[in-house]
């Protein structure tokens, strides 16, 4: 387990604490899990329905990856995801609405309803999208990077990958130019264990933060369903890359309690009915940092519930808005294609002529 | 105006609009200290130092991807491939990230990059490194593909191609580097993407034709002059966007035309050309289109198996005599 396991309540600045962590500080990780929580689980429900298509790839039980990897950031330091990624958008700092709507496919969506599920971007508060290809925003990342030191900022750029993505190509040639030139970026392998149905140590005879090491990319390893042994790593880790520490790896050792998208069960093939049975009892991290908090009187029953029903009420609001939201007009179809219209030849070729 | 080959046109495009635009940087194999494997970086990294110019490992999926990320952040980089050749490993990025960016992002990520580099045959160099490579970029919508065919074209259309807010392939023609012509030296010298230009002027058949081709092309005209045959060369300069009304002006004009391009003929640029006319020109035919092209075959290396492979002047010269039924 993460360092805050061994932490004691203490006071931070007067107030009461746990492990360094002052009580509002937990509520707002809490909170913040909670609602990813919430609204993975509504859009588990309007997938079910119909109201929701394609694929759709929920990241339940990861929640302390999203809430302790980016709220350290500002928000004008860049993420970059793969299509597990709702709650990272919802981290940093996009509206459960606009993200809501965009999985429904609505015009108020963030995307307009033109990405779905893995294409969420915000880049008002850098959240630079999700990707549908295992490891192609590894060199995006590194491309933010690159941007980040060209212009002499001290930004820092953050990627997730699944843990199957160190075996792609292109996580190795971005590993190996973020280390040559020293670049402002931390590659964060959220790492349940399976990429899709298959189980990483099938298919890597290398330890994940040995993947780093080839390139001399400095790697930790952090318990990432302990939201704050998660935080407090990532908050250290991303001021010293601020600083100029340059490129990192972290593997944030996570589970996913869902299946791999929504046409997989939970479990079967690939692992047991017994394993997720534990993990989701024994590795919650939204009951493990509740259970710390009853026992330091950091929160009671109470509260939680308070908490809980002001989450329900913010996701049931995106759901409305979504619901309500309208569909995008047949007319805006060849719009966003390019960034304008050209003046000069067509840019177009669909049979129509002119 | 002063005639300098093409390779120093686009050399002079390059440190120009690096010069007017600090976010302009250029990335690849070799482009920095051993001036470009082509040479058309040729003294830039003394000029612009090395954040701008900018040697990468052989990555090419790695660093396109990087160029395209820096574009998502506002950066407009120009991405070197030592040959398009070699950007089949950066497809993925190409394809799926920086064409589609503008539209899965709502609008809000555009990617104002330009891909550069030689595409097509040089003599000898086997299957993999001889392939005119526009259909791939071509195919899917949301990126730019530019083929100069002379010095002037060169400079103008890269210089566009750099100001562009879309990502442009910019494919120059390995064995043109060294051919001259007159280059306007004014700094805003910029020729706009999706102006064809007719290269000859003739009034009994139309050679429309794209990048290293339109010198065939142009040798085949003088060819057919000597029978008296005068003929129109359109060079589109750009595939997308593309100039559909300056086809249909040439076919309206001479009623006859042929397609010749360096690339394979199935699903081909002609294909798409030839479609265009059928559909938006056809009571205007007097015989029906014809393309020259590569066979259909990797290039062989044998000098005498390429030669016959790649499109000539002698088989444009046939296609157009058989359009014109002489």
């Amino acid at each position: 387990m993460g360092e805050s396991e061994t932490a004691t309540v203490g006071v931070v600045n007067g107030a009461p604490a746990l492990g360094g962590f002052s009580k509002e500080k937990l509520l707002e990780l809490l909170k913040q899990m909670l609602l990813y929580r919430r609204f993975e689980e509504s859009a588990e429900e309007a997938y079910a329905i119909g109201k929701i298509g394609g694929f759709c790839h929920l990241h339940i039980g990861q929640e302390a990856a999203a809430a302790g990897c980016i709220l350290p950031l500002r928000q004008d330091d860049y993420i970059i995801g793969s299509y597990r990624e709702h709650t990272q958008a919802l981290a940093k700092g996009l509206s459960p609405e606009a993200v809501m709507a965009e999985l429904y496919g609505k015009a108020s969506g963030t995307s307009g309803g033109v990405g779905g599920s893995m294409h969420i971007f915000g880049v008002d508060v850098g959240f630079m999208g999700g990707n549908g290809i295992v490891g192609a925003q590894a060199p995006l990342a590194l491309g933010m990077a690159w941007a980040i030191h060209y212009r002499g900022s001290d930004q820092v750029c953050v990627c997730f990958l699944g843990d199957a993505a160190v075996n792609q190509g292109a996580f190795h040639e971005s590993m190996n130019m973020a280390a040559i030139w020293n670049l402002p970026v931390i590659y964060v392998v959220e790492n349940n264990a399976y990429g899709m149905g298959t189980k990483f140590s099938r298919m890597s005879d290398t330890e994940m933060v040995k993947k780093a090491a080839a390139h001399g990319v400095p790697a930790t390893v952090v318990d990432g369903q302990d939201v704050m042994a998660t935080y407090a790593h990532f908050d250290a880790l991303i001021e010293r890359v601020r600083g100029g520490a340059g490129a990192q790896f972290v593997d944030v050792e996570c589970y996913r309690f869902k299946g791999h998208s929504m046409s997989d069960p939970v479990s079967g093939t690939y692992r047991s009915k017994e394993e997720v049975d534990d993990r989701t009892e024994n590795a919650d991290p939204i009951k493990l940092l509740r259970d710390r908090m009853f026992a330091a009187e950091l929160l009671t029953g109470e509260e939680l519930k308070v908490i809980d029903k002001e989450v329900r009420a913010t996701v049931a609001a995106a759901v409305d808005f979504a619901e309500a939201a309208p569909e995008p007009e047949v007319d805006t179809l060849y719009e966003n294609v390019y960034s304008e219209i050209n003046p000069h030849g067509r840019l177009f070729f669909d049979g129509r002529g002119k | 105006m002063a005639a300098i080959t093409y390779r120093d046109a686009l050399n002079q495009a390059l440190a120009e609009e690096m010069e007017r635009d600090e976010n302009v940087f250029l990335l690849g194999e070799e482009v920095a200290e051993y001036d470009g494997a082509y040479k058309v970086s040729k003294g830039l990294l003394e000029r612009f130092g090395d954040k701008r110019v900018k040697d990468t490992p052989i990555s090419e999926l790695g660093f396109a991807g990087l160029g395209i990320g820096a574009a998502m952040v506002g950066l407009r980089p120009v991405v070197e491939f030592m040959t398009f050749n070699f950007s089949f490993l950066a497809l993925d990025q190409v394809i799926n990230t920086a064409s589609k960016m503008l539209s899965m992002s709502g609008g809000q990520i555009g990617i104002p990059m330009v891909f550069r580099g030689p595409s097509g045959a040089a003599l000898q160099l086997g299957a993999q490194h001889s392939q005119a490579c526009e259909t791939w970029y071509l195919h899917a919508p949301g990126i730019k593909v530019v083929t100069p065919s002379t010095p002037a074209d060169a400079k103008g259309l890269l210089k566009a191609a750099i100001r562009d807010n879309d990502p442009v392939a910019f494919m120059e023609g390995e064995l043109l580097y060294n051919v001259k012509g007159e280059v306007p030296d004014d700094a805003d010298f910029v020729i706009p993407l999706g102006v064809a230009d007719l290269k000859r002027e003739g009034g009994d058949v139309s050679i429309i034709t794209h990048g290293p081709m339109v010198h065939v092309a142009l040798q085949a005209a003088a060819h057919l002059a000597k029978d008296g045959i005068e003929a129109d060369v359109l060079d589109l300069r750009s595939l997308r966007p593309l100039d559909v009304d300056a086809i249909l002006a040439t076919v309206a004009k001479t009623n006859r035309a042929i397609y010749l391009e360096e690339g394979w003929p199935y699903l081909g640029v002609g294909a798409q050309i030839v479609s265009i006319i059928m559909e938006e020109a056809f009571d205007d035919l007097d015989a029906p289109v014809l393309r020259v092209t590569q066979a259909d075959v990797p290039l062989p290396y044998n000098k005498k198996l390429e030669i016959w492979a790649k499109p000539g002047a002698a088989r444009a010269v046939e296609a157009c005599k058989k359009v014109l039924y002489v």
